[in-house]
Order: C-alpha cells, then structure tokens, then sequence
C-alpha cells in the first residue's frame, strides 16, 4: 500500500453496524480472555481451599480421644509387686515392673459385655498413673482410659448408621456397646493426650505425633547447624572474593544444578555414603540431617548471594576508605547488612527441608518408632515421613490421625514462612 | 572422656587463650610513655586479632589430632579387642569381624542384653576399658598440642605482629572449603550413583536395561525358584514418568499457570496481586506428601468413579490420571512464577506500541507479549518438567507400582521415583540387582533432570539477555 493509496482510501466508519459488530467482538474475546486468566487463579485458590477444608475436616478430630471409664483395683498380688518394694528406694523400678495387663483385664471385666471396647494399650494409663501417685496401690479406683478405635470412631460420627452392617465398617456389636457405654456415662471425648504427647503406634487411639515431631525438630537442627554456616560462608566466598576462573564456575555450576536435582537424588547419595560407605546409624536424625543440609544448603548460597549482592558499593568503598581489610569489610560491615536477607533464604530452605519426605525414607526414616527419640542417634522418623506412614496403614482410625499430622506440619511451615515474612518486611531495606 | 567432650574442651580452651592474648594485644597498644613508633599507632593490628590468632593456635592443631583419632581409632581399639578374644574362636574374616564388633558394641550400648557369641560379653569389658585409655590418651596429647600452639602463638605477640594477616589467611581458607562443599556434593552424587549404577550392569546389560520392556525386579531368592527370573526392561518405568509429569501434568500446569500469571501481571490490580501472589506462594509450599494424601484419598477415588461412569469395569484406584492432575496443580505457581517473570522481562515499550495501535490488552498479550516471551516461558516450562518428573511422594501415594505401558490414563503406571522408593525401602542386599538396579534408575533420572535444567537455564539467561 503506497502513500496514494492510503491518501485515496475513504477513511473508515467507525459507526457502521460492520465496525461497531467487529469491536463489540474484539472487546468480547477480550473479557472472554480475561476472565480465563481469573478462572485460571480461582481454579487454583479453590483446589487450596479444597486441599485445607478436606484436612481439616478430617483432622480436627484426629487431636480428641474418646475415654472409657473403669473401675481398677491395684491390687498387690495381681500386679506382683511386693508392696514393701513399693515404698522402698527402687520403688519406681518395681512399679514399673508390674503386671499391669493383669489388673487392667481385671477392671476391663467388670464392663461385662463392654469389656470388648477398650484399647489394647489401656494397661499404660494404669502403669503410669500408678507411677505417680504409688499410695493407691491396694486401692481401687475408677479411671478414664483410651477406648478402642472403633468406638472412638463412633463417637465421633464417622459412620453411617444407616448403611448395612458390612458397608459401613463398623460391627453390630461395636454400635451396641458403644450406645449402651454411652447411656451408662461411661464415655468422654476430649482432647487426645496420648496424640499430643505420644509416639508412633500400630493402633491409631494410641499414636502420637510428639515423637515425629521431635524428630523432625532434630533432624532440622542438624540441618541448620551444617548448611547455615556452610551456605553463608560459601556465598560470602563467591560473591565477594572468588576471581572468575575455571574453578569459580564449576563451583557456581555445581550451585546452580544442586538446586534443582530432584530431592530423591539426595537420598540416594545418604544411603550410598553416609549408610553404607561411613556406616552411620540407619533412621537417625544425624543422618537426615545430614542429607537434608547438603539439599538445603544450595539455596542458602543461593539466596545468601542475592542479599549479598544487594548492598550498595557505596558501604564497601567507605570502609575500604578508612583502612578497613577485604574480610573486614565483609564481616563486619556488608554481612550484618545482608543477614535479614539471608536469614529469610535459610528459613524458607529450612521450611522445605522440613516438608521433604523421600530423602528420608532412602535412609531409613521411615521405620517404625514406638519411643520419642531422645539423641541424634536414636531411630527416630518425621513428621511428612509420619504423615506417609499413616496413610499407607490401612486401621480406618488412622485416617484421621493422617490429616491430624497434616495439620500440626502446615502449622509449623506456616509459622516458619510468617517469620520469613515479618523478618523480609521488618528489616529488608531498599537502598 | 569421649571424644566430643574433650573436643567442647578444647574449644573452652581456645576461648581462655582468646581472653589472654586480647587482653596482651590491648597491653600492646596501652603501653604507656610510648613514642610514635613504640606507643599505640605502631601496633599493626587490633587486639581482638591477636586473641584470635592464639586461639586458632590453641583449638586447630588439637582439633586436627581428634578428628583424625575419631577416624582411625574403632579400627586401632577393635583389633586390641579381638587380640584378647582366645585364638581358637577368634573371627578371621572382616565379615566376622565387623560382625563381633558390632555385638561388642551392642553389648556396650546397653541394646542387647547379653551377647549371642559368649567371647562377646568380656570384650565389651576389653573395649569400653581399651577405648577410655586411648581416648584419654589422645586427650592428653591434644591437650599438649594445644599448650604448644598456644604458647608458640603468644610468643609470637609483637607490636608490629601482623595478626590480622595470619587470621585473615585462616578465614579466607574456610570460605574456600566451605565453597568447596558445592564441588564435593556434585561428585558424591555422580560417584555413588556411577559406582553403584556399574555394579549393577555387570549383572544386567545396559541395553536390556535402557530398551526392555518388561519390569519385575523380583530376583530368585533360592536357584530352583520358578518365574522370578527378574527383568529389568526400565522402558514402562520411563514412559510411565513422562506420561505422568511431562504430559498429564503439563496439560494441567501450562495452561492454568500461563493464565494465572498473564492475569496477576497484566490485569491484575496492584491490591489483588498482593493477596493472588502469596496464595499462589501457599500452593508451592504445601509439602508433596500432603499433595500425595490427597490425591490418594479424594482425587483417585473420584477418577476412578469417573472410569466406572465412562463404562470401564476395570479402572483402577490407583490411576496415571489422579496423579498427574495433582502433580499438575503442584506445578502451577512454579510455571506461573517463570512466565511472570518472562513476561516483565518484555520491554515496556512494545506493549505500549501494541497499545498504541489500538489493540486491545488481550491481543497485546496474545500477539506481541507470550510470541516476545516465549522462549523464557518455554524455558520455565523445562525447569517444571524436570521438577515434576524428579517429584517422588504424589507417584509412590498415588500412581500405582504395575510397571503398565498403558496410554490410558485410568490405568496404574509406576514411575522412576516411585520404583527407586519400591525397591530400597523394606530389606537390602547391597549385592543384589534389585537394590542396585534404584541407583541406574537414579542415575538416568539425574542425567535427565541435569540435561534439561542446563538447556533451560541457557535458554532463559540467553532470552533474558536479548533484552537488556
């Protein structure tokens, strides 16, 4: 189109009813296009809000446990202590040495038919109770222990009723000691000390997720200790000293590509060198730890760089200026300044290293723990490993323990990512 | 005296010389009737430095001695032990060795209560008597190491000793092998995976490997058992992956997270991005495994219902399909994050020149601002692929272990990672093709997922500049 032709074309109707129809379209597949884009972030916040509501849910409840109350009688002879031995110096060992099943089937029996509805586990109330108030040995007293899965379930609403006995997961039986408990008083739901303060169990009314917990807080302090001071070391190295050569690159390569390897990849490594060619303890924090530091510490450099890089030459020149050294200036100067920024890399990095699960299954954390560790040796197993474990179980009652677990690490991710939060708007300066 | 104990000892240590070497160094520069060349401006450094290079002095040295005693002495106080052990029962090969040590140590540790060999119980006496004496013995030595350096350092203390320069060489050493650190973990990840990968093709060709077809790790545990020969064709195993993180999860992923980010960047207001954007932060930090609960008790149920509907009587509960479309949403603010940033990366100036001309925003978006993009989005669509096919928990909760070379998504697939967390979880033999056979998967998988995340990143750093 040359400049006679677009001076000779007749210039175009805008009001025409071809023009306004062809601009009423435009304008149409432009809302069209920009409600697509909402669609799109609404998808994604409902599957979110889906994601917490369904935990939630379900989960709330995994924290209560429903109590059934019996009438025990510690009776001497049954338990095999001696009651002197009771009083005496090793007082606490004889106790302990109990037996305490005897006593617990004993009081269990008198419920009659409803002697069928408490746990398993009960008889460790009793020992524990007895432990620490020993003048009630002799006495009988009426007690509250854990009932069994299935009624505590009931209690809780979580079956249908109305279905059909083999549809609906729960015996004839059950249902009828459970309303005839219920009428007697006998029953209370509340909340679960056991979940809170106990360790892995195979029945789900006994689990407690104290012990994953203090496990995945061991395994992050090994974590922390190892990658923070490696990490920040490294980025202090890379971006205020390394000369750019072949040996910088590689470094800086190695960085780049650590970040992204799958997470799996590292517990490979774990099992490889720390397991079989060091010959670590399988399952322990230490070892977790370990591995979880050489996934995280890649970001701190990371991270550690980009607040490094972000104070202004201007500080470094001015202490140059007054005769401060090269690590001088760095440590006492540039560092104190990039630490907030550092400081939210790491606990982001630490909040991943806290969710991670299939490193650790690699090495071993996923066997069963009965006893909150209490060492960075001891077996030990994590809250994401925990929650991994629950849901393979296949005991119905552990589906609410499932999402119960669930609940306390979004928690703990959650408080950690406020703190990033309020560390990044707090202290992070614009120069 | 353990080991840490003596070595929290001699860091106590080194704090006690870094208070008298300090205290010396402001004795240095307090000197009083000192000229200009002798009082305090003669004094090369601060007395903080002094302190620290006498502490270096003390603590280095010392700790050097206990960590390589650490190293070496099970071996030294396990052959004292089995020197006292009669010679009749005494264990000949390492194999027996390491196996008495660790009964010995058992017995120590209080785990067992008496030992299965009965020679067991009195070496443990042996051992813990054996391992206090050298290991105080080894104490003692650190601690005279300590006193020497410490003492050598201070006597080193002048008003014109540069201690800055000597602990600034210290300090620049650690950054270096902390940096270090990077390197060492790259290759103990090639090595292990390499060495255990090689072990595991002498058994089973790399070709069977890489083109078979068929995946049943199960190896004979006796000679004469029938029809568990083990193959080890990985190609369901690979298929499965991409069909699960680079096809169903990317059908998911790419539209929804290009959307999300096309609207927070270019609709969006400034109010509505600051609450969109951390909402989508919240969806990339929910942990895998939670994603894996839920797509195993709520998505693949409902998949599997939906099969039902579409008339296939025999849908599986665990299905290709559940697992990639949570895998997918896992994947949103990963993609959507790489285009934000590919689309703010477009000058300003063409979308206002599109503006200009009269297009509307969205034909701005579609014409001039995803085509200028595209190779950063593509390169963030790289970097998810190789995040999603390296992703473990949702496949092994969710997509099933039948190694199927199935297209159809209602069916079970498994995957490398799922496979990797199959076989060396529950009993290992470390000589086996079933436990070696995970470090040649995870070496594919880390050759795949390295390959892609170096071609993305050259592809964004290379679009990236085009426009600065």
């Amino acid at each position: 189109m040359n400049s006679a032709q677009v001076a000779s074309r007749p210039p175009t109707d805008w009001a025409s009813p071809k023009m306004r129809a062809r601009i009423a379209r435009r304008y149409r597949s432009e809302s069209i296009f920009r409600n697509l884009g909402l669609f799109a972030l609404v998808l994604a916040a409902s599957f979110l809000a889906f994601l917490l509501f369904t935990v939630v849910r379900d989960g709330w409840q995994g924290f209560l446990s429903t109590d059934v109350k019996i009438s025990v009688t510690y009776d001497p002879t049954l338990l095999g202590i001696d009651p002197a031995a009771a009083k005496g110096p090793d007082a606490q060992a004889a106790l302990q040495a109990g037996d305490f099943q005897a006593v617990m089937a004993a009081g269990v029996a008198k419920l009659g038919d409803e002697a069928d509805t408490v746990s398993e586990g009960a008889w460790l109330v009793l020992r524990k109770q007895l432990m620490e108030d020993p003048a009630l040995l002799g006495k009988t007293v009426s007690v509250w222990v854990p009932a069994k899965s299935s009624i505590d379930l009931l209690a809780k609403g979580k079956f249908d009723l109305a279905k059909p006995e083999l549809e609906r997961g729960v015996s004839d039986a059950d249902v009828a000691h459970f309303n005839d408990l219920k009428k007697a008083g006998l029953l209370r739901t509340g909340l679960s000390r056991i979940f809170i303060t106990g360790a892995d169990s195979t029945s789900p009314e006994l689990a407690g997720i104290w012990g994953a917990t203090v496990g995945s807080l061991l395994t992050l302090f090994v974590t922390l200790s190892l990658a923070f001071p490696v990490g920040v070391l490294s980025a202090i190295y890379l971006e205020e000293f390394a000369k750019r050569n072949r040996w910088t690159d590689l470094i800086e390569v190695s960085i780049n590509n650590l970040a992204a390897v799958p997470s799996i990849i590292y517990g490979l490594l774990g099992l490889a060198v720390f397991l079989n060619f060091l010959d670590m303890p399988r399952s322990a924090p230490i070892v977790g730890g370990l591995t979880l530091a050489l996934m995280t510490f890649p970001v701190i450099v990371i991270a550690g760089r980009v607040a490094i890089k972000s104070v202004p030459p201007s500080i470094r020149d001015a202490a140059l200026g007054i005769g401060a050294s090269k690590v001088q200036v760095v440590f006492q100067h540039v560092l104190p300044l990039a630490l907030p920024g550092i400081l939210t890399g790491t606990i982001i990095g630490m909040a991943r290293a806290l969710g991670e699960t299939a490193p650790l299954l690699m090495i071993g954390m996923r066997a069963f723990v009965s006893d909150t560790p209490v060492g960075l040796t001891s077996p030990a197993t994590a809250l994401p490993v925990q929650v991994f474990l629950w849901s393979d179980d296949v005991a119905r009652g552990f589906v609410e323990k499932t999402s119960a677990a669930i609940m306390v690490l979004l928690v703990f991710l959650l408080l950690m990512n406020s703190l990033a939060i309020y560390l990044r708007n707090k202290y992070e300066r614009r120069w | 005296m353990s080991l840490t104990v003596i070595s929290f000892l001699l860091v106590g240590l080194a704090l006690l010389a870094y208070f008298i070497a300090r205290a010396k160094g402001r004795a240095l520069t307090a000197r009083p009737g000192g000229t200009a060349r002798t009082g305090a401006a003669a004094v090369h450094s601060r007395p903080a430095y002094h302190g620290s290079f006498v502490a270096l002095w003390v603590a280095l040295p010392a700790l050097a001695l206990i960590a390589g005693w650490a190293v070496v002495s099970e071996g030294v106080i396990a052959d004292r032990v089995i020197d006292t052990v009669p010679a009749a029962s005494r264990p000949a090969t390492q194999l027996d060795r390491d196996a008495f040590m660790s009964e010995v140590r058992g017995v120590v540790n209080g785990e067992i209560e008496e030992a299965f060999n009965p020679d067991a119980n009195p070496a443990a006496k042996v051992y813990v008597a054996t391992k206090s004496n050298y290991n105080l013995l080894a104490g003692a030595a650190a601690a005279a190491l300590a006193a020497l350096g410490g003492l050598w350092g201070y006597s080193r203390l002048r008003p014109d000793f540069r201690a800055r320069t000597a602990v600034e060489k210290v300090v620049m050493w650690t950054l270096i092998l902390a940096s270090l650190v990077a390197i060492l973990t790259t290759f103990g990840i090639v090595l292990s995976l390499l060495f255990e990968s090689i072990r595991f093709f002498q058994k089973v060709s790399i070709v069977e490997f890489l083109t078979g077809t068929t995946w049943s790790p199960q190896t004979a545990i006796r000679a004469d058992q029938v029809g568990s020969s083990g193959s080890f064709g990985a190609v369901p195993l690979f298929w499965g992956t991409i069909f699960i993180g680079a096809i169903i999860a990317m059908i998911v992923a790419i539209p929804l997270g290009l959307m999300a980010a096309i609207y927070l960047t270019q609709y969006a207001h400034a109010r509505a991005r600051r609450i969109l954007k951390p909402l989508l932060e919240i969806l990339a930090g929910v942990p895998t495994v939670v994603y894996g609960f839920f797509a195993a008790l709520v998505v693949a149920p409902a998949v599997r219902d939906f099969a039902v509907s579409l008339g296939m009587t025999n849908a599986s509960s665990e299905s290709a399909l559940a697992a990639g479309l949570v895998m997918g949403i896992m994947i949103i603010p990963f993609v959507s994050s790489m285009a934000d940033d590919a689309i703010t990366a477009v000058p300003q100036a063409m979308r206002d020149g599109s503006l200009a001309m009269g297009a509307t925003t969205s034909e701005t978006i579609r014409k001039v601002l995803v085509p200028a993009a595209l190779p950063g989005i593509v390169g963030g669509v790289l970097l998810a692929v190789s995040r999603a096919i390296g992703e473990t928990m949702i496949v092994v909760m969710a997509a099933g272990l039948a190694a199927n070379l199935t297209a159809n998504p209602f069916q079970s697939v498994t995957t490398v990672t799922a496979q990797i967390v199959q076989l060396l979880t529950g009993d290992q033999e470390f000589d086996s093709a079933k436990t070696l056979s995970a470090f040649a998967l995870g070496l594919v998988l880390f050759v795949i997922t390295l390959l892609l995340n170096i071609y993305a990143l050259a592809v964004v750093k290379r679009y990236r500049e085009a426009y600065e």
